[in-house]
C-alpha cells in the first residue's frame, strides 16, 4: 500500500521552475530517501507534500488525502521536522512536549504515555526542566523528532534532520528512524549524507527540480553505471587526474581523498593500461589500481553531471 | 479547539515570563510615560515671575501689585529701579513679565483720567505669553472694577456692572492638564504595548522557524492568532489598571463612569490595536522591521493625531481626516467620556463602531496578505 503518491508535482516561482513534474510513490512503513544538491527542489517538494505550499500543477496523495484539495486533512496524517530547529529554545523540555501535545489535542493518560516515550527516545528522562537552548545538538534533534511524532502520525517528513550533527548522534538518530519504520510509520527523509541513503529502502535523486534516478541503493549502483569503475591511488593525485582526463577512454573522474575514481568508456581497458600510462610514461608511482563496485556517491556524481550536461 | 488555543496561550505566557527584554517594554514603559507625562508635561501656567518698575510709588500701585501676587499665578521677583534693568531681566530670563507704572499714575487717577499701565511680556513661548496676558487682563479688570465702585460710592451712586462673567469649568474645574492627559496617555500606552508585543511575538516565530511546525499542525490560523492574543489582552488590561491606579494615587483621577463600560470600551480598543499588530506581523519578516513598523504606526499617531495633546478640532481638514489612522483617537474620546464625565454609552457608541471597523479592516487585510504569501515561500 502506498502512503504517498506523487503525480507530476510542479512548482513555479515566477519563471523559475523549482520542481518539475516529479512523480514517485512511497510504500507504507518504508524509509524513503530523498536526495539532491542544495537548491535541487527537495525542500520545495516537501513543503508541498506537508500542505504548506500550494503546487502550481500536479497533485499528490498523502495518507490518502489530496495536498491540493484537502491540505487540512493531510496535516492530520503527518509529522514534520525541518532542518531548522522547530523546538522553542526558551521553553523547557517538558514545556515543549506539553505544547506540541496540546496542539495535537493529546491529554490525560495518552499524554502521559507519549510524554514518557518522547523523554525516553530523546534520552532526557530526569531532565524535563532543562531549558531546550542548553541541550546538545544531537539530543535536541531527537527531542525534535520525538515531539514531531508525539501524535503518532502515519507519515513523517524529515527535512535534513541530521545536518550539523556529529556522527555518533547521527547514528543514534537513525536508530530512532528505523524504530519508527519498524512500527509501521512511513518516513520520508532528505539528506546530504550518502552513507545515510544506504539505510533507506528506496531512494530518489532530484536535480534542478527533475527526478533523475529512483530505486534502492543496489539498483542505483547497478542500473545507472554500466561502465567499469577503477579506483586509483598514486603519489601525485592531482597530476594523475590531469593526465587521465586527457585520455579518450576516460569517461568521468572524481577525487575521493587520495583516491581517484575513473569511469571507463572502453571495456577493454584494464589495470595494466593505467599503470603503463602513469608509471611508465609519466613516472608517477602507482600504489594501487582496483576495479570497484560503484558507491552511491559515484552514481550521483555521474547522474548529476550527465543531467547538467543535458540541461546546458 | 479550546484546548489547542489554551496550549498556545500557555506557551506564550511561559515564553514571555523568560523574556526580560519584552517584560521590560511591557511593564516599564507605561510607568516611565506616566511619570514623564504626568509631571514633566504641564500646560498649567502658574508662578509667573514678574518684576515691577514703579515710577509712581503710591498706594494705588502697591494695592495693584498686591492684587497680582496674592494669587498663585504671579511671583514678585524684584522692583526695578531704572529702565535699563528691564531689558536685562527679560534677556536673562530672570522674569517673564515686567509691569511698568507711569510716574503720573496716582495723579491721573485722582483727576479721573485714563491711565496706561505697560506690561512687557516674554513672547518666546506663545502659549505661556498668552496665558500671562489673560491673567494680567483679569487682574487689571477686577482692580479697575474695584476703583470704579469706590469712585461711585464716594459720589453717592450705586455701582452697576451690566454683564458680569461667571465662568465655571465642568468635569475638570481646576483645568488641570494632567486630568486631560491621563486618558490620552492610557490610550497611547495600551496601543504601543499591544501592537509591539503581538507583532513581535508572531514575527519571532517566523524568524526562528517555529511557525513551520505550527503550519504543519492541524492548528488553524484563527486558533493560533487567538491563542497568541489572549495573553496580551490580559497584559493590556493589567497595564490599564496600573495606569488607572497610578492616575488615582498620583493625580487624583477618579473614574466617574461605569467600570463595565470602561472594560468593554478597552476590549474593543484592544481588538483594533491587536488587529493592527497582527497585520504588521504578516508583512514584517524580522523582529526589527516589526518593531519599527509597530512604533511608527502606534506611537507616533497616538501621540500626534489622537487628540491626546493637540486638539483635533483645530487641525486642518486634511490632517483631521488623517487622524483616523489611529484607533487611539476613538479610544481617547471614550476614555475622557467615562473617566472625566461619567458619561454613558450614548456619548461614545459611534467611537465603538469605528474601533470595530478599524480592527475588522486590519484583520481582513492580514488574512489576505497571509493567504497570498502561502503560495510563495
Amino acid at each position: 500500500m502506498n502512503s504517498i503518491e506523487v503525480n507530476n508535482l510542479t512548482k513555479k516561482f515566477g519563471s523559475f521552475t523549482a520542481v518539475d513534474k516529479v512523480s514517485f510513490n512511497v510504500v507504507q512503513g518504508q524509509i524513503f530517501g530523498f536526495l539532491g544538491a542544495n537548491g535541487a527542489g527537495k525542500s520545495t517538494t516537501i513543503r508541498m507534500l506537508i500542505g504548506v505550499l500550494e503546487p502550481t500543477s500536479g497533485d499528490a496523495l498523502v495518507g490518502g488525502y489530496s495536498i491540493k484539495k484537502q491540505p487540512d486533512l493531510v496535516k492530520t496524517q503527518i509529522g514534520y521536522m525541518s532542518q531548522k530547529f522547530s523546538l522553542y529554545n526558551d521553553l523547557t523540555v517538558a514545556e515543549n512536549i506539553r505544547f506540541f501535545a496540546g496542539v495535537y489535542g493529546l491529554d490525560g493518560k495518552k499524554y502521559q504515555e507519549r510524554k514518557k516515550w518522547v523523554l525516553k527516545v530523546a534520552n532526557l528522562e530526569n531532565m524535563e526542566n532543562t531549558l531546550t537552548s542548553s541541550l546538545p545538538g544531537g539530543i535536541k534533534q531527537r527531542l525534535a523528532l520525538g515531539t514531531a511524532v508525539i501524535h503518532e502520525p502515519k507519515i513523517v517528513f524529515l527535512d535534513e534532520p541530521t545536518s550539523g550533527v556529529d556522527p555518533v548522534s547521527r547514528r543514534n538518530f537513525w536508530d530512532l528512524i528505523n524504530d519508527l519504520s519498524a512500527g509501521g510509520t512511513t518516513v520520508l527523509v532528505t539528506t546530504h549524507y550518502l552513507d545515510e541513503a544506504e539505510f533507506c529502502n528506496d531512494i530518489i535523486l532530484i536535480n534542478a527540480g527533475k527526478l533523475v534516478a529512483q530505486g534502492n541503493s543496489k539498483e542505483l549502483k547497478t542500473n545507472y553505471i554500466k561502465n567499469p569503475i577503477l579506483e586509483i591511488e598514486t603519489d601525485r593525485t592531482v597530476d594523475s587526474l590531469e593526465i587521465l582526463e586527457k585520455e579518450k577512454w576516460v569517461g568521468e573522474t572524481s577525487i575521493f581523498g587520495n583516491y581517484i575514481h575513473v569511469i571507463l568508456n572502453d571495456d577493454t581497458i584494464t589495470e595494466k593500461n593505467i599503470i603503463k600510462l602513469l608509471q611508465e610514461q609519466n613516472g608517477i608511482n602507482v600504489k594501487r589500481v582496483e576495479r570497484i563496485v560503484p558507491t552511491l556517491e559515484d552514481v550521483f556524481i555521474h547522474l548529476i553531471e550527465k543531467d547538467n550536461k543535458q540541461n546546458a | 479547539m479550546l484546548n489547542r488555543i489554551f496550549a498556545i496561550a500557555k506557551k506564550e505566557l511561559k515564553q514571555l515570563s523568560r523574556d526580560t527584554r519584552m517584560l521590560f517594554i511591557i511593564f516599564f514603559f507605561p510607568v516611565v510615560l506616566l511619570i514623564i507625562f504626568g509631571y514633566a508635561i504641564n500646560f498649567d501656567v502658574k508662578h509667573i515671575k514678574i518684576a515691577v518698575y514703579d515710577q509712581d510709588k503710591s498706594d494705588y500701585t502697591r494695592e495693584y501689585v498686591n492684587g497680582l501676587i496674592s494669587s498663585e499665578y504671579f511671583d514678585l521677583v524684584t522692583y526695578v529701579q531704572d529702565e535699563s534693568e528691564i531689558k536685562r531681566l527679560l534677556d536673562e530670563k530672570i522674569v517673564q513679565a515686567v509691569v511698568v507704572f507711569p510716574n503720573d499714575l496716582s495723579r491721573k487717577l485722582l483727576s479721573k483720567q485714563e491711565v496706561k499701565v505697560q506690561y512687557l511680556i516674554d513672547g518666546v513661548d506663545g502659549t505661556t505669553a498668552s496665558a500671562i496676558q489673560n491673567y494680567v487682563n483679569a487682574a487689571t479688570y477686577s482692580y479697575s472694577i474695584k476703583l470704579t465702585k469706590e469712585y461711585l460710592a464716594v459720589t453717592g451712586k450705586n455701582s452697576y456692572v451690566p454683564i458680569d462673567l461667571q465662568p465655571r469649568f465642568w468635569f475638570n474645574p481646576e483645568l488641570q492638564s494632567t486630568k486631560f492627559l491621563i486618558p490620552g496617555l492610557m490610550g497611547m500606552i495600551l496601543i504601543v504595548t499591544a501592537v509591539i508585543s503581538i507583532s513581535l511575538s508572531i514575527v519571532r516565530e517566523k524568524e526562528r522557524g517555529t511557525i513551520e511546525q505550527i503550519n504543519v499542525s492541524p492548528l488553524s490560523s484563527f486558533e493560533f492568532i487567538l491563542g497568541k492574543t489572549i495573553p496580551y489582552i490580559f497584559i493590556s488590561l493589567i497595564n490599564a489598571t496600573i495606569v488607572l491606579v497610578a492616575g488615582y494615587i498620583l493625580f487624583g483621577i477618579v473614574i466617574q463612569g461605569s467600570l463595565f463600560l470602561l472594560l468593554f470600551g478597552t476590549l474593543t480598543f484592544l481588538f483594533a490595536a491587536l488587529g493592527l499588530g497582527i497585520f504588521i506581523s504578516t508583512v514584517a519578516d524580522s523582529q526589527q522591521v516589526a518593531f519599527q513598523a509597530a512604533n511608527v504606526t502606534s506611537l507616533l499617531p497616538s501621540f500626534m493625531l489622537s487628540g491626546f495633546i493637540f486638539p483635533i478640532e483645530t487641525m486642518p481638514a486634511a490632517i483631521q481626516a488623517l487622524t483616523n489612522v489611529t484607533p487611539a483617537k476613538f479610544y481617547v474620546v471614550i476614555l475622557r467620556a467615562i473617566l472625566l464625565r461619567g458619561a454613558g454609552i450614548s456619548a461614545f457608541w459611534d467611537q465603538l463602531i469605528y474601533l470595530g471597523i478599524f480592527g475588522t479592516v486590519f484583520i481582513t487585510l492580514a488574512i489576505i496578505v497571509d493567504k497570498r504569501s502561502k503560495g510563495k515561500q
